[in-house]
């Protein structure tokens, strides 16, 4: 007799699950065996990472309306997508989501990548105002490292030039 | 080369064992993930909008702003391609194995040498990848920053000033940017260092994985590095911290490698010769026996042991003997068992034209 699993090996363990009262019942190899024991115990080897993600982001959007039980849904007004649905799929339904679950989406960030403000790339045409707030941010760690090194003509050009940038963004 | 080309030859620029630290680091990628703005993300955009996507990034590769180090670029739909050539380009690493369904809502853009792709519609409207043999992971950054650029200057990318590049998925907001090494480790297999290696890998916020991405198994002794955090840090510094990582992972296959050879050369050796052995005279051979046997004749060949096979052809081999691969070459859809005798044959005879020259 073959596994019931994975039809290749012998069978060799009979396996019992209650499931929500039901009884079911299988034959199988020594690997599957384990392999569904460890899934039994919640200890999936395999986890599947749009799963673990939608776990987070039901416990980081629901947990707080769990609370607020009257709290209508919120939809996102572009795609239509409602909490509900980006907790299910682990995935957004559009860029206007970020915005629209705003305050709900924060944590979650610092909670995957340990920050929630990019630092990054910026594009050049459609970057606006993010250029600047990043070359600000970059001169501002120019002008530390200058001054620590005692160059202060140079930090002073430096703070000049930061100055010159944070009146373009008022 | 015209994308029937690509699905017709094995071999793939990113396959050459020419690159840096080859002997260890087999190849480098950088993945960057856009998003138009207007539009649903992938997994909500219905046919139309599909349509209009693929229409915008077939005008963008085309425009002048591409810069003339990007090369030529060219986009076929999914569905001009057969099921059986589409599996290729998966086995080739080109495209990811999520490209498959909904077939008719995707495209995918390849330079001539496969060393950049553009997949269309995945997880996000973009998905820039750059591919390179050996640690140059500094050069596919380059070369996908220069594509994201030219691109940028056509289609409208959905930013955030505070939360970077806005992607379907969390986990690739910010920088948009995956940045991956696959690597040959033997040696930290064989003397059970490297479950320790992972756990380290971890710690520092790297995810491992198999040959062919998530959920994967690693086989073939081919293991995968990538960062997983991609927001609040710069481009530079998540590529500059793999690179460290990846050299001193090396350092560490290599010592492996040297003490095994020094203190069990019989055992090496031997090791070696019966995969080469095998994989000479088999009449059948499993795709997961092929890999570990694969695995072997490298470390044979990185270690000196077997010196004329030359290393791009055992990665060469490995895509050719894949599922797909195999029936394109034979021209029909096989079952497991011709496929195990067809895979047999092509190894035998390549291996057996090289030794005869």
């Amino acid at each position: 007799m073959l596994c019931d699993r994975c039809q290749e090996r012998p069978a060799e363990v009979h396996f019992t699950q209650i499931v929500n009262h039901t009884k079911k019942q299988m034959n199988l190899c020594s690997a599957c065996a384990s392999a569904l024991q460890a899934e039994s115990l919640g200890v999936a080897s395999q986890l599947n990472l749009h799963d673990f993600l939608a776990g987070l982001i039901n416990h980081h959007f629901m947990g707080s309306s769990i609370k607020t039980n009257a709290t209508p849904q919120v939809h996102c007004e572009k795609c239509g997508s409602s909490e509900t649905q980006v907790a299910k799929n682990g995935l957004f339904g559009c860029s206007d989501c970020y915005s629209r679950f705003g305050e709900r989406v924060r944590p979650l960030l610092k909670r995957i990548h340990g920050s929630s403000t990019h630092t990054g790339k910026v594009p050049k045409r459609t970057g606006g105002t993010a250029l600047i707030t990043k070359e600000i941010r970059l001169l501002k760690n120019q002008l530390q490292e200058a001054i620590k090194i005692e160059e202060f003509e140079k930090a002073a050009s430096i703070r000049d030039r930061i100055k010159e940038l944070e009146q373009k963004l008022q | 080369m015209s994308l029937k080309e690509t699905v017709s030859n094995p071999y793939s620029k990113w396959l050459e064992a020419s690159g840096p630290e080859n002997d260890v680091i087999i190849s480098s990628r950088v993945r960057l993930a856009r998003n138009l703005t207007g539009y649903p993300f992938p997994h909500l955009l219905g046919h139309e909008n599909a349509d209009k996507i693929l229409y915008a990034v077939q005008s963008a590769i085309g425009h002048k702003t591409l810069p003339g180090t990007v090369g030529n670029l060219e986009l076929s739909r999914m569905t001009e391609l057969s099921p059986t050539e589409r599996l290729i380009l998966v086995e080739k690493h080109l495209i990811s194995p999520d490209m498959l369904e909904n077939p008719e809502k995707r495209g995918v853009v390849l330079r001539d040498d496969e060393v950049i792709s553009v997949m269309v519609n995945e997880e996000d409207h973009l998905r820039i990848q750059c591919l390179l043999p050996g640690l140059q992971l500094k050069e596919c950054w380059d070369l996908a920053n220069a594509v994201d650029d030219g691109l940028e200057q056509i289609l409208d990318y959905a930013f955030s000033e505070e939360l970077g590049y806005l992607t379907s998925c969390p986990t690739n907001v910010g920088t948009g940017l995956r940045a991956s090494i696959m690597l040959h480790l033997p040696a930290l297999v064989m003397t059970q260092q490297i479950s320790s290696v992972l756990t380290t890998l971890s710690k520092l916020g790297l995810t491992v994985r198999g040959l062919y991405g998530e959920g994967t198994q690693a086989t073939g002794n081919l293991f995968q590095v990538s960062n997983q955090v991609t927001l609040g840090l710069q481009e530079e510094e998540i590529i500059d911290g793999l690179i460290t990582v990846a050299l001193q992972l090396v350092t560490q296959e290599r010592a492996a490698r040297r003490a095994l050879h020094k203190e069990q050369r019989f055992r090496i050796e031997d090791k070696v010769w019966r995969a080469y052995g095998l994989l000479k005279y088999a009449r059948n051979l499993t795709s997961n026996e092929t890999m570990t046997l694969m695995s072997d004749l490298r470390l044979g060949v990185e270690l000196g042991i077997i010196p004329d096979i030359p290393p791009g052809l055992i990665m060469e081999l490995i895509i050719m003997s894949r599922p797909a691969f195999l029936n394109k070459l034979k021209g029909s859809d096989l079952n497991p068992q011709q496929r195990d005798t067809f895979r047999a044959t092509l190894i035998r005879d390549r291996l057996n034209t090289l030794s005869n020259e």
